[in-house]
């Protein structure tokens, strides 16, 4: 995917300029940095930083100011994680040898954006000037400068004596990909919502753009609808065990602070078996022979009441989560209980489908997009709905999940014009002994047979943590750094592939999220300053 | 006609200890039975040792349960109960990753929850040297990841034996030689093998080396200082993974292989190594618990040495191997399919389970030589973020495997009960993993 407004000839420019302060031999001429930026530009040259004297600020031209919400709480955050688990107090006057950084200043260029919600098109650059005594972070809309407070924030470090100390430096960034994103599951087992929070803030980090929140599925349904809300109160694991409305306000106002968008998966027809339980015909009755066996199967997909609940709780989503895209799931539907089922079978014989029962797949699917663009919302689906030849309006996005030669897949999905999602190498959730991130950082997204056109339907991925094994025990660990793997891949350019000098930034990356208190865990033998906190 | 809801108030459980004393420590030969009686007359704990009153109380608490409406209950009951294996442990590395204090004492609490009683000590190995040694402080201060921070203390190390004690564990520590040192070296110099790059110091360091009286006499102090600091009548000795390039390059040690008349074969010298130490260990009246490798490569050791089995398949498979090794009339401490560093997707705790430490062949009294075995948690990838949840409820598999009945191994029941147990652990603040999908009344929450 070609990088938006930064040309190739500057950036290798800009390569050739790099001199660097390093700490250690065996430290990365880029210390910390992860994602690594587009173009960075380090000089020896040294600033320090007084906690007492540091602020950032409002440049006079920017068109955001001190009204400005999600400024004003990025400002507040990122000095704490700069300075926050230092313990100063008052010393001597300025004493010290070399100049001072006093500020950064930061200058919203266009239109803020301060008030929207972030979208696939939001521009998310900057570009971050650091010089004595006032820095100067630029970007185009808000978002850019939420990734820009983040660099800015890994630029800095103690030296041995405790100063805080920052490299001149000028560094110019943008994403590969405007998609990029963790997937959690809440249905196999339920996240407090701190949990979910504390997840944000860790994408926060590793410049992550969308919680793709896998919300209900066959073992519990936590959404606590407004519309329906026996589907929570008997499709839950417990009463205790739901998101309430403002529960999932807290998670996306969180999320938007952070310029991080929520798109919400209610996976339908299959994976519904929680749903049943709250809402009675919902389900397809399973038959043995002539009589029911008592189970259910997927969305029963020939009901007119099946159609119009779903028109009812999709209007409820399309309110309650704000993005323009909705997940609809549709993955690995299972037809045996349709097949068992009379009704059906007859149903099938009027439509003239035979026994392809991938028909009848496509026809939910299709009576599904029909409601969703009613509401006007974008869709997402997953492999097997463009697999089984549902017919896809344009614009309809298509998640790549299925192992077995996904760059096929890639190229089958975006030779028929669809955008397409990679998650099929990013599952998270298959843990291995070892440095497995190194597999996850070895991906290249557009390495599949098709023309550049094609490249640029790939808008980019997202790491996958399903919650067959994991809740808030260990998902945090289990989550960082190896997604954080993921998140260079999608964000920095496809020449940075060194394994080795991704280790030394990620050591770096790693311990520093464990001081902002993400228990992201150990990449290899060896340790952090501080690991006492942990 | 309804059967009437037939409930006493308890008040009391009533622990009766036979044999006194309450201030030894926990040792191998420490009887552990005990018998709980619940019923109308009584509630009454009786156990012969009181190890067996702490192992008594923890299953008296498992016994209680709570009504939807909060109402604390339990069922009459009549338990008698005793290990299967005198030595069920756990290995934790302090090495590859320093782990706070706190990490070590949360381990041991849920040790006591599930009747492990032996704390593996992998105190210290290549990377680092967190022990703090009175007679060697250079030790930690040259081989610690950071002498401030990431040491233990002496004040840490009897908080640690202490806190162990009042659970009924022993603390089996391990200092690892002649392999396995590289931490040991800045602050000892001369204490390892300088290795060769032909006639010339390549500037590396190897293994220790055995051939000189210094290291030695090192040793022999080091280990009176360990052997006082440590109170459990073994120590671990380690003794595995002895890479023999460097020694072979070293033309000193040639020289000395030629005058020893010991050829080409390295084991030997490593045998010379192992035997030496071995005399100086006992000669502080401690028994030791080595690797296999000190088995395998045909050490002379004492009759009474422990020989732990590490590895699955080579030289040859562990079962194998424990036959070989009680055959020889060693007590054998099986770990080697309990290597729970050793990470993969699902439910991996079931093959742990499934282990049946005595199908090898072997005699009635070779078979009792297997003393038990220890869950393994090396540290390359784990740290206090990650320990936890790693190792806990995998870890109770192998608690299960060690303490109760050989028939106990119905997967649906234990994973039934393991499900309850994980459950419990959460009520009682322990970050343990979730083994399957669903759910627990309280989850655990971040702070």
């Amino acid at each position: 995917m070609e990088q938006r407004g930064w040309g190739l000839p500057r950036l290798l420019g800009l390569l050739a300029l790099l001199a660097v302060q390093v700490p250690r031999s065996s430290a990365s001429s880029y210390m910390g940095l992860w994602p690594l930026p587009l173009s960075v530009e380090m000089s020896p040259r040294l600033l320090r930083l007084s906690p007492e004297n540091f602020h950032i600020g409002h440049d006079s031209s920017s068109t955001a100011g001190p009204s400005c919400t999600i400024l004003q709480e990025a400002f507040r955050r990122y000095y704490d994680y700069i300075f926050g688990f230092y313990k100063w107090h008052r010393g001597p006057a300025k004493s010290h040898a070399a100049p001072e950084l006093e500020q950064l200043l930061v200058s919203v260029v266009l239109d803020s954006q301060c008030n929207a919600f972030p979208n696939v098109s939001s521009d998310e650059s900057y570009s971050l000037l650091v010089k004595g005594p006032v820095a100067i972070l630029k970007a185009n809309r808000v978002w850019g400068v939420l990734r820009g407070l983040e660099t800015f924030s890994q630029l800095i470090y103690q030296d041995s004596y405790g100063t805080f100390t920052i490299n001149e430096s000028n560094i110019v960034d943008s994403p590969r990909f405007p998609h990029r994103g963790i997937l959690i599951d809440t249905a196999r087992h339920y996240l407090p919502v701190k949990t979910i929070l504390k997840t944000l803030d860790a994408m926060a980090f590793n410049k992550f753009n969308v919680l793709h929140w896998h919300i209900v599925d066959d073992q519990s349904f936590p959404y606590q609808s407004i519309t329906f809300p026996q589907l929570s109160n008997k499709g839950s694991y417990s009463l205790s065990h739901v998101y309430t409305p403002n529960d999932v306000r807290i998670v996306i106002e969180y999320a938007r602070l952070r310029g991080i968008r929520v798109i919400p998966e209610f996976d339908t027809p299959g994976h519904a078996q929680s749903w049943g339980k709250g809402q009675k015909d919902l389900l397809t009755p399973c038959y043995h022979g002539h009589t029911q066996s008592g189970t259910f199967g997927p969305i029963n997909p020939i009901l007119n009441t099946t159609y119009s609940f779903l028109s009812k709780f999709f209007n409820e989503i399309s309110t309650v989560f704000p993005d323009h895209f909705i997940h609809l799931g549709g993955d690995e539907v299972e037809f045996q209980c349709w097949e068992s089922n009379p009704d059906i079978q007859k149903f099938m014989q009027q439509k003239g489908f035979g026994t392809d029962f991938k028909k009848l797949e496509v026809f939910y699917i299709q009576k599904l997009f029909n409601i969703i663009s009613t509401i006007n919302k974008g869709s997402i689906v997953w492999q097997e709905v463009f697999d089984n030849n549902v017919k896809l309006q344009p614009g309809v996005v298509v998640q790549v999940w299925k192992y077995g030669d996904y760059a096929k897949e890639q190229s089958r999905v975006t030779a028929e014009g669809f955008p397409v999602l990679l998650s099929a190498p990013w599952y998270l959730d298959y843990i291995s002994y070892g440095q497995d991130w190194v597999k996850y950082y070895n991906v290249e997204p557009l390495d599949f047979d098709g023309t550049s056109k094609q490249k640029t339907l790939v808008i980019g991925g997202e790491a996958c943590l399903w919650g067959e094994y994991v809740d808030a025990t260990n998902l945090t660990p289990r989550l960082w750094p190896r997604a954080s793997a993921v998140g260079e891949r999608l964000w920095s350019r496809q020449d940075v592939r060194s394994s080795q000098d991704a280790y030394k930034r990620l050591t770096v990356h790693r311990c520093r999220m464990v001081r902002r208190g993400v228990a992201a865990e150990p990449l290899f033998t060896g340790y952090c300053n501080h690991e006492d906190r942990v | 006609m309804r059967k009437k809801q037939h409930t006493l108030e308890i008040n009391s459980l009533v622990i009766h200890v036979a044999t006194p004393g309450c201030d030894q420590l926990p040792s191998l030969e420490s009887a552990e039975n005990y018998t709980l009686t619940i019923n109308d007359e009584q509630n009454f704990l009786f156990s012969e040792t009181v190890w067996g009153a702490l192992r008594g109380l923890e299953t008296f608490s498992q016994l209680v349960w709570r009504s939807p409406e909060g109402t604390f209950f339990i069922n009459k009951t009549e338990i008698e109960d005793f290990p299967r294996f005198p030595h069920r442990g756990l290995l934790l590395d302090t090495s590859r990753h320093y782990l706070p204090l706190s990490s070590i004492l949360n381990t041991l609490d849920v040790m006591a929850y599930s009747k492990f009683n032996v704390f593996h000590w992998h105190m210290v190995d290549d990377p680092s040297f967190p022990y703090e040694s009175f007679t060697f402080p250079e030790l930690t201060r040259k081989g610690s990841y950071n002498p401030a921070t990431h040491i233990y203390t002496a004040q840490d190390v009897k908080e640690v034996i202490e806190y162990a004690r009042l659970r009924g564990i022993r603390v089996l520590v391990e200092f690892d030689t002649p392999g396995h040192t590289q931490s040991w070296g800045p602050g000892a110099p001369g204490l390892l093998t300088p290795c060769y790059s032909g006639s010339q110091p390549s500037g590396t360091f190897g293994p220790v080396n055995p051939i000189l009286n210094s290291t030695y006499e090192f040793m022999s102090t080091f280990f009176l200082e360990v052997s006082s600091v440590f109170p459990d009548f073994y120590l671990h000795l380690g003794g595995d993974e002895v890479d023999f390039s460097c020694w072979k390059s070293n033309p000193d040690i040639q020289d000395f292989m030629k005058k020893k008349g010991f050829g080409n074969d390295f084991k030997k010298l490593e045998s010379f190594y192992i035997q030496t130490l071995l005399d100086i260990v006992s000669a502080y009246g401690k028994g030791y618990v080595v690797w296999q490798e000190v088995f395998d490569n045909k050490v002379k050791v004492r009759p009474d040495t422990i020989i732990q089995v590490w590895r699955e398949e080579a030289p040859v498979s562990y079962m194998k191997e424990l036959e070989l090794v009680t055959n020889a009339s060693f007590r054998a401490l099986l770990s080697a399919p309990w290597y729970l560093n050793h990470i993969t997707y699902g439910p991996d705790w079931e093959k742990v389970y499934m282990v049946e430490p005595l199908a090898f062949d072997g005699t009635p009294e070779q078979k009792a030589l297997v003393i038990g075995g220890e869950a393994c948690m090396w540290g390359e990838y784990v740290d206090s973020t990650n320990l936890v949840p790693r190792l806990w409820p995998r870890a109770g598999a192998v608690a299960e495997r060690l303490w109760s009945s050989k028939l106990v191994t119905n997967l649906d029941f234990a994973s039934k009960r393991l499900a309850d147990f994980r459950c419990e652990l959460l009520r009682r603040g322990i970050q343990a993993q979730p083994l399957n999908v669903g759910y627990c009344e309280q989850e655990f929450e971040e702070t």
